[in-house]
């Protein structure tokens, strides 16, 4: 007998998730939702599995224990195909092809992914404050502007879940300002997402939930 | 989606082809090399070369298509973009797969264009050419194909080097015994299309199977 469902079930919800490496538990049994509109911050020291928690909820690792359910969907049910469309993850690798410009860049990984019908590859990045940098070689960029150009990405991108790990990395003052007004745009639309720091200075001014994860003990 | 998934793939190969050509030509230099060196050793006897012409041929090939092996994921792995392909709402064995037929393309292919010139310079029969470039042009992608499940099995190591050759290697050769085989039972006289026939059943098996072991090798290498 199924569960009766809420109207609205969470975009992302995880029970009991457990992962371990080696036998040693990374984090967990956790549980977390984000519903539409929603922001879950993910806090903790160095090395607590804030990372490894996002690689596994965006498919990356397999969980050891429990549930990850997408819009009230348990994720085995899915076609991972589809599961995919519904996230975009921005991790500590940007993907970004040293030798191609950052449109070319921008290009491959619209294509990729799917790009939003309402935003062009021009206007996210100047967005993203690099306006006039098109025709720049991705080696050329700072850390911090390659760190906005993996934001151009994600403000293309289709996908309702953000799934951003240490997005404030890199970035200047104004560079965690324009993530916290993206994330707030992006939740105003009707989206969602995870943001995992390590420190709570740059939490971002929207409905937020928070998780905290407590080291390896 | 696919489609345009696999255009902007092949699209992002070609353009960094185009901006690394220096290092995209080695494969096929060292091809050019390996034949040179065999001409100008047996350079005074053309009666020996044009027996193991078809043969150096092969050989050089089946290296340079080695040598490139590597760089098949290497790079996208280092950076990241394995991770985005993983998480594409497209197959992975879909990327895989047009991104071996593109190092294809971009390597061998242009060696296959070249090797009437250089089955010139190895005194090859001329009535052996048609079989040779046939050979070639089914022997080559299924190396591709084999070694692109190499080189995702050991995209997870920092060093692979000699072990990708080790691990291709006896792979290569039930290809390298059909595609050359097939060439010396046409230079004597018999048919050689039963080689050819082998080549082909094995691409036709490989273009299925080893862009899925190849995602699946990912998938773990990258967990």
């Amino acid at each position: 007998m199924p569960q009766p469902q809420p109207a609205h079930p969470p975009i992302l919800a995880a029970r009991g998730l457990h992962f371990a490496r080696n036998e040693t538990a990374v984090f967990g049994p956790l549980d977390l939702s984000v519903e539409a509109g929603e922001a879950l911050l993910v806090q903790g020291e160095n090395g607590s599995g804030k990372t490894t928690l996002l690689r596994v909820l965006a498919g990356l690792l397999q969980a050891d224990a429990g549930v990850i359910e997408w819009n009230g969907v348990p994720a085995a049910r899915i076609d991972p195909l589809l599961r995919a469309s519904a996230a975009t993850y921005l991790g500590h690798l940007a993907a970004l092809k040293a030798d191609l410009t950052a449109r070319e860049n921008l290009e491959f990984l619209c294509g990729l992914h799917g790009q939003r019908s309402t935003q062009t590859i021009d206007g996210a990045m100047a967005t993203v404050g690099l306006g006039g940098l098109q025709d720049s070689l991705a080696r050329q960029l700072s850390a911090g502007q390659k760190k906005r150009l993996s934001l151009a990405r994600l403000w293309l991108s289709p996908a309702p879940l953000w799934l951003l790990d240490e997005p404030y990395a890199n970035l200047d003052l104004g560079g965690i300002d324009l993530v916290n007004r993206m994330v707030q745009a992006h939740l105003r639309d009707g989206g969602a997402a995870l943001v995992t720091t390590h420190g709570a200075y740059a939490a971002p001014p929207v409905r937020t939930r928070l998780l905290t994860l407590g080291g390896n003990a | 989606m696919m489609l345009s998934a696999a255009k902007a793939l092949a699209i992002r190969d070609l353009r960094l082809l185009w901006k690394r050509r220096g290092d995209s030509l080695q494969p096929a230099l060292f091809a050019l090399l390996v034949i040179v060196l065999f001409a100008l050793a047996l350079g005074s006897d053309s009666a020996t070369l044009a027996k193991v012409s078809s043969a150096v041929l092969w050989v050089a090939v089946l290296l340079s298509g080695l040598l490139a092996l590597d760089s098949l994921f290497r790079s996208d792995a280092e950076d990241g973009s394995l991770e985005q392909w993983m998480l594409a709402p497209v197959p992975l064995a879909w990327l895989v797969l047009v991104r071996t037929l593109t190092h294809w393309a971009t390597t061998a292919l242009p060696l296959i264009v070249c090797t009437p010139l250089l089955a010139e310079l190895l005194q090859l029969p001329h009535a052996q050419l048609p079989m040779l470039l046939g050979s070639l042009l089914l022997g080559t992608p299924l190396l591709s194909l084999l070694g692109a499940v190499v080189a995702a099995l050991t995209v997870g190591m920092r060093r692979s080097g000699i072990l990708v050759a080790l691990l291709a290697l006896p792979l290569y050769v039930p290809v390298l015994v059909f595609g050359a085989g097939s060439v010396a039972a046409d230079a004597q006289g018999l048919d050689g299309s039963g080689g050819l026939l082998w080549l082909a059943a094995g691409l036709v098996m490989a273009l299925v199977l080893a862009p899925l072991t190849a995602a699946a090798a990912i998938r773990i290498a990258l967990s």
